[in-house]
């Protein structure tokens, strides 16, 4: 047999980095190929050269035994080349319909499209309303426009990037039945992951990239988890460790908390409530779009509340704005790393003085204390191995996995009460992860309340001592996370009854 | 193909030198244009860049106005940048300006014939006051119904206009004038004028005040906790309010700070080198400032150098109307360049170019 594609020698310099060094590897005809590598191997570089977007300083590739140098995108798509971003590319305003139309290079008439939209959906297991509004859908409903999208150009490869970051157990199952049936019909797929069970239940082979080159080749099914792990990091990493303790007593309490959206896309917040004792990391999962940044600003002050919503140490706190919330000791860590938790052009020190001022005393009278931010922040820098040459680094300069340690850090190392962090690794490379879920568990174990909300239901079962789901807004009543399984989890994520009772209680709570 | 690459962190050396870059190829470009003008492209340049400054024939009369015509353009630009740099969008220090002179000529006035040296002092107050109230407008509006500060602070500068011309021709009218529109002089009259600290240097109370602007607000925007709430507001708004940033009151202080500074200017202007409120005292600083202010990047000591390099462009350009002939639009037509080559040469501070081979090795 041929292969479909091939990579032979490619090679990307960018100034200052290798994003792949003589890259080679087959896709046979329908293969579902893994391509996995922590952030920064150079896995979004390559498939950007598969697909058109970037060309290479050399090497070769053949697409169905041709010679195969796609100009731009558009030649990719002519060739059979469809891929899916991580990020999605669709209008809110616009039907599921409207939006697959807009990316194609001919649309056929409305009500054909339409048609066409359902039978492939029908087809392949994707249940999808073509009148809908996207910005109705959820995030997995939306990754089905894109792929019904591309699956309408009747494609060779398709190209999937980290596609299953935003969906829930359950959409994960849907999606791969759709690409094990994709896959049988002949159509190959690349599969660029980092979650390394999903890769052995899928893939028929792997290539892995470590720092721009190819370290290993395998086949997912006969090797574990942790031998893949161990190739794409390059060393053994440690799961993260704790002590058993008893947690302590409820340092924060929200009860009741509703809140209306700032944007018309956002998420409303419904009667939530929780509580969070001193020493426990209470783990809050969900799929991206459910209320996490509303819970978030809610808690960090960004968005005020009714005053008794929220309780620290008994104290009713719902309606104090963010910097006394940080005097009490109450610390947040956004998701958004540029932009949200760092001004991106600013330096790292600048950076500090962003939320450390006020603990750390970064400031006399308005006038700020230059020096005494410098060396907080070489401190959290020094303390928390963030990889830049200095404080005086702007913040988008540094790669996520660094910033990320960065933001973490500044907060932890300002001694909180209560830590609330946000997608704490995402996009982030496997060991600054691990490094940061350390740091995590550490801070509990000093005696902290920790929130975690996170997508990753695997790091929410190593870090949490309790778990719950955010569905669209509502919290599920916390669970033990220990011996909770993946099962149950993806149902109290799919927003399952026993969701909807306890909304009615808080309802019919008077406090 | 020359491509544009994105640099890690912005390029000190370009800061300093893309200016001084742009002013060369100024020179290149402008004197291209005058020697196909039929000029003599050097003493054209000469003319407009150097005799304001050297020449013994003018720069007696010239070397003053330098400072008379920066003076203001640095005080309302240096208010202006601390606005824009937090995405506050003041466009409206012309209205501000007129008002702020109103206020303070009338306060002046109101005491007219006394002498008292305290007149003056009130004066400067009057008129920042008269232009924080103006600029109040639209900050009220925004913070409270959420309008446009652009529109709003643009619009009030037409509403400024039609009062001038009301107090000019009305109640701040001359009453010994004989029915001419225009109000006392100010400049004339010891206790209202507003005179050189250093006779025949043009350093007026006005200049003294933008420099000690630009020092402050480079205090402010490199020391101080509002300069740094300032700057995230602009560059990180999510960020800024994260921090703590409240940004109605950010809102209401950078529309007031460059009000305030707006309505001194107009002041210290018409108490001196306009001498009197007339319809067409104000000779469009508030606008020019805007332009003061992206030239010299929103930077305290990049605008004290903007505001000096546009005052000379404007003096040398007359002198070379007056002196060579020159017909006025190629004088515009050259500080047009002078702004472009700034601008355009801005973008490699963030950037650097790459020669790139449209091959690629396939």
């Amino acid at each position: 047999m041929t292969a479909l594609l091939t990579i032979d020698g490619l090679t990307k310099a960018y100034p200052g980095v290798v994003a792949n060094d003589d890259v080679s590897f087959e896709i046979q005809p329908g293969e579902v190929h893994a391509l996995l590598g922590e952030n920064g191997a150079g896995k979004s570089t390559l498939v950007k050269m598969i697909y058109g977007l970037v060309k290479p300083d050399s090497g070769r590739m053949t697409f169905k035994g041709a010679a195969y140098t796609p100009p731009e995108p558009r030649a990719a798509r002519a060739a059979g080349v469809a891929m899916v971003f991580q990020h999605f590319s669709l209008f809110e305003a616009l039907s599921v319909a409207e939006n697959v139309a807009l990316g194609m290079e001919d649309p056929p008439k409305p009500r054909d499209l339409a048609a066409r939209i359902r039978e492939v959906s029908e087809t392949y297991g994707l249940p999808l309303d073509p009148d809908r509004l996207v910005g109705d859908l959820s995030a997995g409903e939306r990754q089905r426009v894109e792929i019904i999208r591309c699956l309408l150009q009747d494609p060779k490869l398709l190209i999937m990037d980290e596609p299953t970051s935003v969906l829930t157990p359950q959409e994960v199952e849907i999606l791969f039945h759709t690409l094990r049936k994709l896959s049988e019909e002949g159509t190959a797929i690349l599969y660029i992951s980092h979650k390394l069970e999903e890769i052995r239940a899928l893939c028929d082979e792997a290539t892995i990239l470590r720092l721009g080159k190819v370290v290993a080749t395998c086949t997912p099914r006969e090797v574990t988890a942790a031998h893949m792990a161990e190739l794409m990091v390059g060393k053994s990493l440690a799961a993260p460790a704790r002590d058993e303790a008893e947690p302590g007593e409820i340092l924060l309490k929200v009860a009741g908390l509703s809140l209306e959206p700032a944007t018309p896309f956002g998420t409303p917040l419904r009667h939530i409530g929780f509580e969070v004792r001193a020493g426990e990391v209470l783990g809050i999962g969900g799929v991206a779009g459910n209320g996490q940044d509303e819970l978030l600003a809610a808690l960090s002050g960004e968005a005020l509340t009714a005053h008794g919503a929220i309780q620290f140490k008994g104290e009713p706190i719902g309606d104090v704005p963010p910097n006394a919330r940080r005097v009490l000791g109450i610390l947040c860590a956004p998701e958004e790393r540029l932009g949200h938790a760092a001004a991106p052009d600013m330096s790292l020190t600048e950076n500090a003085v962003l939320t450390a001022r006020l603990r750390r005393g970064l400031d006399r009278s308005g006038f700020l204390d230059w020096s005494g931010a410098k060396s907080y922040a070489e401190t959290v820098i020094e303390r928390f191995d963030v990889r830049t040459p200095g404080p005086d680094v702007a913040a988008r300069a540094l790669s996520g996995g660094n910033l990320q340690k960065y933001v973490i850090g500044r907060e932890i190392l300002q001694d909180p009460d209560v830590l609330v962090v946000n997608q704490p690794t995402w996009g982030v490379d496997a060991s600054a992860a691990a490094a940061i879920r350390q740091a995590i568990l550490d801070l509990a174990q000093g005696g902290a309340a920790v929130v975690c909300i996170s997508q990753d239901l695997d790091e929410l079962l190593e870090v949490s001592d309790r778990f719950c789901a955010l569905n669209e807004g509502r919290l599920s009543a916390p669970r033990p996370a220990r011996g909770l399984s993946m099962e149950e989890i993806g149902l109290m994520l799919g927003g399952a009854h026993d969701m909807h009772e306890a909304d009615m209680e808080a309802a019919h709570d008077p406090a | 193909m020359i491509r544009l690459e994105k640099r890690p962190t912005p390029s000190r050396a370009w800061i300093i030198g893309a200016p001084i870059l742009a002013v060369i190829l100024t020179m290149i470009a402008g004197g291209l244009m005058f020697a196909i003008l039929g000029q003599d492209p050097v003493e054209s340049i000469r003319v407009i860049f150097l005799d304001p400054l050297f020449d013994e024939r003018f720069a007696a009369f010239s070397r003053p106005q330098l400072l008379v015509k920066a003076g203001p353009l640095i005080l309302i630009a240096i208010g202006l940048s601390l606005g824009f740099r937090a995405g506050i969008w003041n466009i409206g220090a012309e209205g501000q300006y007129i008002i702020g002179a109103i206020c303070g000529a009338g306060f002046g006035l109101a005491f007219y014939p006394s002498e008292n040296l305290l007149i003056f002092p009130g004066m400067i107050i009057a008129g920042a006051l008269g232009g924080w109230a103006w600029a109040m407008i639209p900050a009220i509006l925004k913070t409270r119904f959420r309008t446009n500060e652009i529109l709003v602070s643009l619009l009030l500068v037409y509403v400024a206009e039609a009062i001038l011309a009301q107090a000019a021709t009305g109640f701040l009218r001359n009453p010994e004038g004989a029915g001419f529109p225009g109000s006392r002089n100010l400049a004339r009259h010891p206790g209202t004028d507003n005179p050189e600290i250093i006779a025949g240097s043009g350093m007026h109370w006005g200049v003294l005040a933008a420099f000690i602007a630009v020092i402050a607000a480079y205090v402010l925007l490199n020391r101080h906790l509002l300069g740094y709430q300032i700057k995230l507001a602009g560059e990180a708004p999510r960020a800024a309010r994260f921090a703590g940033v409240n940004p109605t009151r950010l809102i209401i202080l950078c529309l007031g700070v460059s009000g305030a500074l707006a309505g001194m200017a107009g002041l210290f202007e018409v108490a001196g080198p306009a001498g009197q409120i007339s319809i067409d005292f104000n000779s469009g600083y508030g606008f020019t400032a805007i332009i003061v202010a992206f030239l010299g990047r929103l930077h305290p000591v990049g605008i004290l150098l903007a505001g000096l390099l546009l005052a000379l462009t404007f003096i040398g350009g007359e002198l070379a109307q007056l002196m060579l002939g020159v017909p006025a639009p190629a004088i515009q037509a050259f500080q047009g360049m002078l702004l472009f080559f700034l601008l355009a040469l801005d973008v490699l501070s963030n950037y650097r170019l790459r020669w790139k081979t449209a091959e690629v090795a396939s």
